[in-house]
């Protein structure tokens, strides 16, 4: 189509500084693209400034809302430039992005009204686009038995794994529910416009504007609904309520689960040990020789178990008795209180505290690559070894029991987290 | 012959025959002596192959004619309203050859030629335009690499370990390199001052085949990086893939990226499509269930080794490799554990910085024929940690059939034979 520019420009202008506050979400390369559109807008304002001003007294208050046009695109302008400085380049391999040209490129054509009414059939949830006609459910069952019924069964029950029209009420909240259009969909709208558009499936399109409303009639009526009287119009549409009209919320993912998983990831010993709880319903899902996916015959008994505790001592631990195995568990929440500067098990390394792996009966200040206070270096010349009697007197209080260690945790006063807590470390040993 | 043979080493990789874990098959030729394969002169290297002209457009070699896309009959109605899954066991690298492309349709795939392409941009603008498709390719265009996720990808998986295959479990996905025009440009050509305040301002987008399928997209996302797009790795979109236009919803669900796209409203409500409330809802444990939970939240998987994928080779170097995505933005660090989630090891990353887009990861090991239950954790820029699926079903219960990111979980046995497993 031909645009002039005399009629397109004012309303661009608008449009222009409305989507710039939009695209403040907008991906960081096309801020040069919406710069150099905005400048050009700018320089077609001014322009237009220039002309206006000097000319007749009608055109001064024009000339005033184009200058103040021109400052707020202007100031969208550094608004985005600076935005752009502050997250600099980040390494991105994005392309180039198109550039926009503020007053369009002149393609296309005016849409003629018969091709939107066409076209554009939508209906919307309060009821925009509905044509007019009616439909009751006695001729809609009949529609619905000729039309639908072969998917989706005489009483709108479904056939097949073909959709579930009617019933399924009080399933939502238990397992496998049943959502059909009278216990899930929302609203009417959504089922007169998808019998209207996309139904019957392989025919679509091909109902008259009153076999809709029969079907959709119907299928109210399936669902118990409407009474078998009930006839469905374009007047009466705004009427009927649907079950389930307020079970639907918007996305709460951001606050129920974003803020609760951007967290740094545990890396090691975050779990005590690992077993396989279900294994594959299915084992050849799609087999060579065509026909049903094959069924697992394996059960989880036969799966692994990975433990904390070293591989050799697998036979050691199904003797340990539940007791040891309840003070180990005790000790790893008891070690939380350590983890901020220890490390213990598989691939534990140095932190402000030395790696812990190994630490019974190991000889003070051994870990290679930590720097120990000069009391531990003392200890370690003396041939002092970690045994049990150390351990509980150094975490009982560690500064008493080591003066100069640079140790700065106060000890534990509780006995029983001391044994739990050895028990613990004695579980990495091997 | 041929083609009797590949079934057979399939269905060995399948069952994972000793043959296959004991060594290695170029190992064991070393084993017996000199190999035939060098020592004697191969038919290949006597004979000429095929001229230029064979295939005028080429297919994988016949070797590889168990890497294609793979229906499951039994969950859908109708293989005219259904989904198949891209065999990303089988792939590496991460741009999807469009011929292995999952293809989702709801009522099946229509031709639509270029000169019978139309797409009309009505409602709330100052000029409801028509273009043609030649249309299309006069507007500035960009090219941008993004992933494609059906919500529906591990739906299956929430109930428990189902499909014994990552495949099946996560082929509902692909990554292209698209070719098109932004949104925002063509809905400035029809002009967007008669729809005022733009914040409460949707987008419905209908495409032209017989499902009709629409969605409703906010304003603020279609004048950010959606895309009218005319090509996907550097020619024309296949026919199952929306030929000749399709859209492209950067990180956001599959079912939104409308095929045959054929018309563009802007609107001031969401349309409340069947798509959008009949499906593509999540129902939580409560009954109470979510829309318009557009964005496809960060995830991962190891695609090798996995079910269809087992160790094919002896113990020593091994590379565990796999995929990860987010619909928030760039993938920042993958991690892998060989216990079933007690310890992890930090993958590389094939290359970084890619945003919306697949990101290819390696764990570059070594087996000794240990037991393995592998796992793979992705994070994204924003610091999200991809969940377990422990933490999902806490959240949301067992019904939610769509967007599931759970972390995967293989078990791989002493033959290097991989299930699908859940753990503890």
């Amino acid at each position: 189509m031909s645009k002039s520019p005399e009629i397109l420009l004012p309303a661009l202008g608008v449009t222009g500084i409305v989507l710039g506050a939009v695209a403040v979400f907008s991906a960081r390369n096309y801020e040069d693209a919406e710069v150099a559109a905005l400048q050009g807008r700018i320089a077609q304002i001014e322009t237009r400034i220039d002309e206006a001003t000097g000319a007749a007294a009608t055109a001064r208050e024009e000339a005033d809302a184009e200058t103040a046009r021109a400052t707020a695109l202007e100031a969208r302008v550094s608004e985005i430039q600076a935005a752009t400085a502050e997250r600099g380049t980040g390494g991105l391999s994005l392309t180039a992005p198109a550039p926009q040209r503020g007053d369009g490129y002149g393609l296309g054509r005016t849409a003629l009204d018969e091709e939107i009414a066409a076209w554009d059939v939508d209906v919307l949830p309060d009821g925009r686009g509905l044509p007019e006609g009616r439909g009751d459910v006695f001729t809609g069952e009949e529609k619905f038995a000729e039309a639908c019924a072969s998917c989706h069964g005489d009483f709108a029950e479904g056939v097949g794994n073909w959709p579930v029209l009617a019933g399924g009420f009080d399933t939502l909240a238990r397992k496998d529910p049943v959502k059909t259009v009278g216990s899930y969909w929302p609203y009417l709208s959504t089922v007169w416009d998808y019998v209207h558009r996309s139904m019957p499936f392989g025919q679509a399109q091909t109902l008259s504007d009153d076999d809709v409303y029969a079907i959709v009639a119907y299928i109210l009526y399936s669902n118990d609904l409407v009474d078998e009287e009930f006839e469905l119009s374009h007047e009466n549409f705004g009427d009927v309520e649907m079950y389930n009209a307020d079970g639907f919320v918007v996305d709460d993912r951001p606050e129920r689960e974003y803020s609760a998983w951007r967290l740094d990831p545990c890396m090691e010993n975050c779990k005590e040990s690992v077993s396989i709880t279900m294994r594959s319903t299915f084992l050849d899902v799609t087999p060579e020789d065509g026909g049903e996916s094959v069924m697992n015959d394996a059960s989880t008994g036969d799966g692994p178990v990975f433990s904390a505790e070293p591989a050799q001592d697998a036979t050691a631990g199904t003797e340990a008795s539940a007791s040891d195995d309840a003070m180990i568990e005790a000790g790893e929440r008891v070690f939380r209180k350590c983890k901020a500067c220890h490390q213990i098990g598989e691939g534990a390394k140095n932190r402000s505290g030395p790696l812990l792996t190994g630490v019974t009966g190991r000889t003070f200040g051994a870990v290679d690559g930590f720097k120990y206070s000069d009391a531990f270096e003392e200890a370690a010349t003396e041939g002092r070894n970690w045994t049990e009697e150390e351990m509980v007197a150094f975490l009982e209080n560690p500064k008493e029991h080591m003066p100069g260690t640079r140790m700065s945790f106060p000890g534990l006063k509780d006995d029983a987290d001391i044994a739990a807590v050895i028990a613990y470390l004695k579980s990495f040993d091997g | 012959m041929n083609r009797k043979l590949t079934n057979t080493s399939r269905r060995a990789f399948l069952r994972g025959s000793a043959a296959m874990a004991a060594g290695g098959l170029a190992g064991a030729a070393g084993a017996n002596g000199a190999d035939p394969l060098i020592t004697e002169t191969q038919d290949w290297a006597i004979y000429t192959g095929a001229g230029v002209d064979e295939t005028p457009y080429g297919l994988p070699i016949r070797f590889e004619e168990d890497v294609v896309r793979r229906n499951v009959e039994w969950l859908t109605a109708s293989p005219i309203s259904s989904i198949n899954f891209t065999p990303i066991h089988a792939l590496d690298g991460t741009i999807t050859p469009q011929g292995c492309a999952f293809e989702r349709h709801h009522s099946g795939a229509i031709e639509l030629s270029k000169q019978d392409y139309r797409l009309m941009i009505n409602g709330l603008v100052d000029t409801p335009l028509v273009f043609d498709y030649s249309d299309i390719e006069r507007f500035p265009r960009e090219n941008h690499v993004y992933f494609c996720e059906c919500a529906a990808n591990t739906g299956m998986e929430w109930a428990g370990a189902q499909l014994n295959g990552v495949q099946f479990t996560h082929g509902m996905i692909h990554n292209m390199e698209y070719t098109g025009v932004p949104l925002r440009t063509l809905l400035n050509e029809a002009g967007l001052g008669a729809a005022g305040d733009l914040a409460d301002k949707w987008v419905y987008v209908e495409g032209a085949d017989a499902s009709s399928n629409g969605r409703s997209i906010p304003m603020e996302k279609a004048l950010d990086d959606v895309l009218v797009a005319f090509k996907a790795n550097g020619e024309a979109l296949r026919m199952e893939h929306g030929y000749p236009v399709r859209l492209v919803v950067p990180g956001w669900e599959g079912n939104m990226w409308v095929k045959w796209l054929r018309r563009i409203e802007v609107t001031d409500m969401a349309v409340g499509s069947r798509e959008e409330t009949s499906k593509y809802t999540d129902v939580y444990e409560d009954g109470i269930a979510r829309k318009w939970t557009w964005v496809m939240d960060a995830k991962s998987v190891i695609t090798s080794p996995s079910p269809q994928s087992p160790i094919g080779h002896g113990h020593g170097p091994m590379v565990i490799s796999g995929l990860a995505w987010s619909g928030h933005g760039q993938i920042t660090r993958v991690d892998v554990s060989k216990d079933g989630g007690m310890s992890w090891e930090t993958a590389r990353l094939g290359k970084q910085g890619d945003s919306k887009a697949l990101t290819r990861f390696y764990l570059d090991t070594t087996w000794s024929g240990e037991e393995m239950l592998l796992q793979s954790r992705a994070m994204d820029e924003t610091g999200y940690v991809q969940p377990t699926k422990t933490q999902l079903r806490e959240q949301r219960g067992e019904n939610s059939v769509y967007h599931n990111n759970c972390i995967q979980t293989w078990y791989v046995n002493a033959e290097g034979v991989a299930e699908n497993v859940e753990v503890s």
